[in-house]
């Protein structure tokens, strides 16, 4: 077991780990996040996607270890009490969700992406995006929420 | 799913083959057995009979064991049952379990299983599993013809691949009923079915579905669900399994993996007289729904064309590779594919337009109802007016200019413009489907569904249906589904049925509702309920001609609560339409092709999806964008394949070309509405629809671009390899 510290959506939390836990089950099973989810188990889907001091990574390919010390925001951390961020509220304004089950991890990715580039065109949405899968809805209300978040400035 | 807590709960984890098709020597679980409360159980162990096939023309000897007996049939067989504390445990622990195998020779390829020299089911005597159509040949089908063209492709085998993998809990109570969280699109037909399979009396059974990630055809019962339900019953404690994606990959059934041959002909002037088409099935390991599914492409062999003579067979065959079912479009994807390829060859052969041969051989607009020479009962449609909106949408003159520019200057990066105009059946087996409408204390409602919604948004279509036929505001009410013990019956989500039979069962439970209301209210304002209408507006009930005698829903339920009446307020409708329904549309797909590299772009995809009457245009528009993804994913990019050992060498997201948004344009939907006489709301299916469209609009998009290089055909996936092959193959 090692010991980490580290704060997760503005909480500060301490645990003893097994080296080879990884931050999304650390995120899920010990802390009850379960926001974020698992689609994958080859870095491949986003939908585990958090932000680690304010980037974007995909949870199931850090370990818990590696996140101590760091800043660790997960799709609970977003909304200010019931005001949704505005990445979710595009999201759902835009109809860019049908199962929901990409939704947390492509709101996370969005919110880095536009941290880095706040007025993207639409190529630099679809390649910005690109870490993370969608089933349900072609992308296309992904790309306009994203847009509609860049517009009020999110 | 993972999100459900249960208290005290055992994790299952599969022990897969990882040979495609063996002899089982020996099972042996010592060392797994060794690690702490670990326990390993085998078909030795269970007492269960198999699975499947489920359907009365298929090879009954070829269904599946709950746990492989003697011999494994694909990689993904399950051979043990892991029981441990947790899923860390749990994956260490079926590492240890060792297995013997005695490999045999793998049939992979479902040509080489039709030959029938090596059996998967020696006992059957044959790997063919179900036949469909006549393998009679009309030896005189082409007389009359001046053109007669053939052509052969592969509806490639695809994986279905809901972001939420699989996963599925289950809980004997104290009463000894068992609850089973299931995720999946079914729960009705699941509890059904685990009745049938545990020999259980349904009422004995609670199935719950979820929220669920994602479906697309795959999530139905199938052994890991009914396993899971047997072992809590077995040990009396709770049990959970979750699959990995890896896992996930060769065990979630498949979809597509069909072999098709055609053979088109007609007049010089583009009249198409006859058409044949021959289906080569792959099931997959074992026969179940994937063995049937080419009776839907026979039966929508004629696409949307009239035409005089059709003949159609299908074989589907076993081979040492996950069973294929239903995967968003499940048998008419194949259909469209085939008939939409046989038009662009039959075209190419005459130097004629692609859409012009169409408009030729259009069922015109005014011979509906219509039945094709390959039986279907078209309900409507106007196929020469979504050709025509989708020509005018993507600007086809335009376009072929540009084609014809760049064709004459040689340009390395050619220009492809490809058409697919469709129509594909819905609902189409006719079902039943339940709807239940309650008012509740607070004056709103409550619809109950047997549809089941796993990304679909009937939770806010059905209540827009609801709130609009008792004028309530549609926040005010609120859709249950997916709970066999809340919602009395139901047939769940596939085949594109849910809002023609579930919506419009809940729009008439609602109206049974409202004139239960008006009986209240007759009563309460001592006047006939005849005379009671409803405001709508308002969401106010009155006598007619007279707006200040009324109540509205929140008086009437608070009311009739307090005088022990608000049970009356509810009312159950089950909806059953008299036929199929029948959407239609044309998509036009424009690609750019780099002639020496093979790269294929798209460019745009221009989608005119007609599905009857749209509730709530938004949701329905986001089913027609994914359906086109997934169209174009099959077109381009995704080919699940095996070895010839019949190992997997695309079993992760890593090598399965699951296309990225980087991978796909916008998609230009344009919207239009035949509404179906069929059911009170004059909706058909919107879920498939655009799948089926737009994989022969990309793949003729591809073709044509090639066309000047001599390329009559390109494989699916028509991605950068295939076509580099194809325009080698017109190069020699």
């Amino acid at each position: 077991m090692t010991s980490v510290a580290l704060t997760v959506n503005g909480s500060r939390c301490e645990a003893d780990v097994e080296p080879r836990q990884l931050l999304v089950y650390f995120l899920r099973d010990r802390l009850g996040l379960k926001g974020t989810n698992v689609g994958c188990d080859t870095t491949s889907c986003g939908a585990c996607t958090v932000l680690v001091d304010d980037e974007s990574v995909k949870s199931c390919t850090v370990f818990a270890v590696q996140a101590d010390g760091s800043e660790v925001t997960t799709v609970e951390g977003l909304a200010r009490g019931d005001a949704l961020h505005p990445v979710q509220q595009a999201f759902h304004e835009q109809h860019a969700l049908q199962c929901g089950y990409c939704t947390p991890g492509f709101v996370l990715a969005t919110v880095s992406l536009l941290k880095e580039n706040p007025n993207p065109s639409e190529t630099e949405i679809r390649e910005g995006l690109e870490g993370n899968l969608c089933r349900c809805t072609g992308y296309h209300n992904i790309v306009k929420a994203v847009q509609a978040a860049a517009r009020a400035g999110a | 799913m993972e999100n459900l807590s249960l208290e005290g709960a055992l994790t299952v984890t599969f022990v897969r083959s990882l040979l495609a098709h063996a002899n089982i020597v020996d099972v042996d679980a010592t060392a797994a057995e060794a690690l702490p409360n670990v326990q390993v159980m085998t078909a030795a162990d269970l007492d269960l009979g198999v699975f499947g096939p489920g359907f009365p023309d298929v090879n009954p000897s070829m269904g599946r064991p709950l746990l492989v007996v003697d011999r494994v049939r694909f990689v993904g067989d399950i051979i043990a049952i892991v029981i441990s504390d947790d899923s860390a445990t749990g994956a260490d622990a079926a590492e240890l379990v060792y297995v013997d195998y005695d490999q045999l020779p793998a049939v992979v390829s479902p040509h080489e299983s039709a030959k029938d020299e090596a059996l998967l089911f020696p006992e059957a005597g044959t790997n063919v599993a179900t036949r469909a159509g006549s393998p009679e040949h009309d030896e005189n089908l082409f007389d009359g013809c001046d053109v007669v063209v053939s052509g052969t492709f592969v509806s490639q085998r695809m994986a279905p691949c809901p972001l939420e993998a699989r996963s599925a809990a289950a809980e004997l109570g104290p009463d000894g009923r068992i609850t089973a969280w299931l995720s999946t699109q079914t729960p009705h037909q699941d509890r059904t079915a685990l009745a049938e399979t545990l020999g259980l009396d349904p009422a004995q059974i609670r199935v719950v579905g979820l929220d669920v990630g994602g479906g697309f055809g795959a999530k139905t019962l199938n052994v890991e669900e009914v396993l899971v339900v047997w072992l809590a019953r077995r040990l009396g404690r709770p049990v959970r399994w979750t699959e990995t994606r890896s896992e996930s990959m060769t065990a979630l059934p498949h979809g597509r993996a069909a072999s098709l041959e055609y053979t088109i002909g007609g007049t010089r002037d583009g009249k198409v007289l006859a058409y044949r088409l021959e289906v080569l099935q792959d099931c997959g390991a074992y026969a179940s729904v994937g063995a049937v599914l080419p009776g839907l492409t026979g039966l929508m062999a004629s696409g949307v064309y009239a035409i005089p003579r059709i003949e159609f067979e299908s074989r589907s065959v076993v081979t040492n590779t996950t069973p294929v079912s239903a995967f968003r479009g499940a048998g008419r994807p194949e259909a469209s594919q085939a008939i939409e390829r046989a038009i662009d060859t039959f075209a190419a052969e005459l130097g004629m337009d692609p859409a012009e041969v169409r408009r030729r051989n259009f069922i015109p607009t005014n011979a509906f109802p219509y039945t094709t020479a390959s039986h279907a009962a078209y309900d409507s449609g106007d196929y020469e007016g979504a050709l025509e909106l989708a020509l005018r949408s993507v600007g086809y003159d335009a376009l072929r200019d540009e084609q014809r520019q760049r064709r004459e200057r040689a340009a390395t990066t050619q220009l492809g413009i490809g058409i697919s105009c469709y129509v594909e059946i819905t609902n189409g087996i006719a079902e039943i489907e339940f709807g239940e409408v309650e008012i509740t204390r607070d004056g709103g409602a409550i619809v109950r569904t047997g549809s089941f919604s796993h990304g679909q948004g009937h939770e806010t279509t059905f209540a827009m249906i609801a709130a609009e036929r008792l004028g309530l505001p549609v926040e005010k009410v609120t859709v249950h589904k997916g709970d066999t013990d809340e919602v009395a019956r139901g047939t769940g989500t596939y085949g594109s049925k849910s809002t023609q039979i579930g919506g419009a069962a809940a729009r008439l439970a609602a109206d049974d509702v409202l004139e239960v209301a008006k009986q209240l209210v007759g009563d309460y304002l001592e006047a006939s309920p005849a005379d009671i209408v409803l405001d709508p507006a308002l969401g106010r009930l009155h006598v007619a001609g007279a707006h200040s005698l009324g109540i509205s829903w929140a008086d009437l339920a608070l009311r009739a609560s307090a005088d022990g009446r608000l049970a009356e307020l509810r009312a159950e409708h089950e909806f059953q339409a008299a036929a199929p329904t029948f959407p239609f549309g044309a998509h036009v797909a424009v690609v750019e092709v780099d002639t020496e590299t093979g790269r294929v772009e798209l460019r745009r995809l221009v989608a005119v999806d007609d599905a009857g009457t749209l509730i709530n245009p938004l949701i329905a528009q986001g089913q027609v964008h994914g359906g086109i993804a997934a169209g174009v994913a099959q077109a381009l990019y995704e080919d699940f394949v095996y070895d010839d050992d019949g190992n997997p060498l695309t079993g992760t997201f890593v090598g399965y070309a699951f296309p990225s948004s980087a991978d796909l344009p916008s998609w230009e939907a344009v919207e239009m509405e035949t509404p179906t006489p069929l059911n009170v709301l004059g909706a058909k299916g919107i879920g498939e629809s655009g799948t089926i469209g737009a994989t022969p609009a990309v793949h003729n998009a591809v073709v044509d671009a090639l066309a000047p290089l001599g390329v009559r055909n390109v494989d699916l996936p028509a991605n950068g390899e295939n076509v580099w092959r194809a325009l080698r193959k017109a190069k020699a």
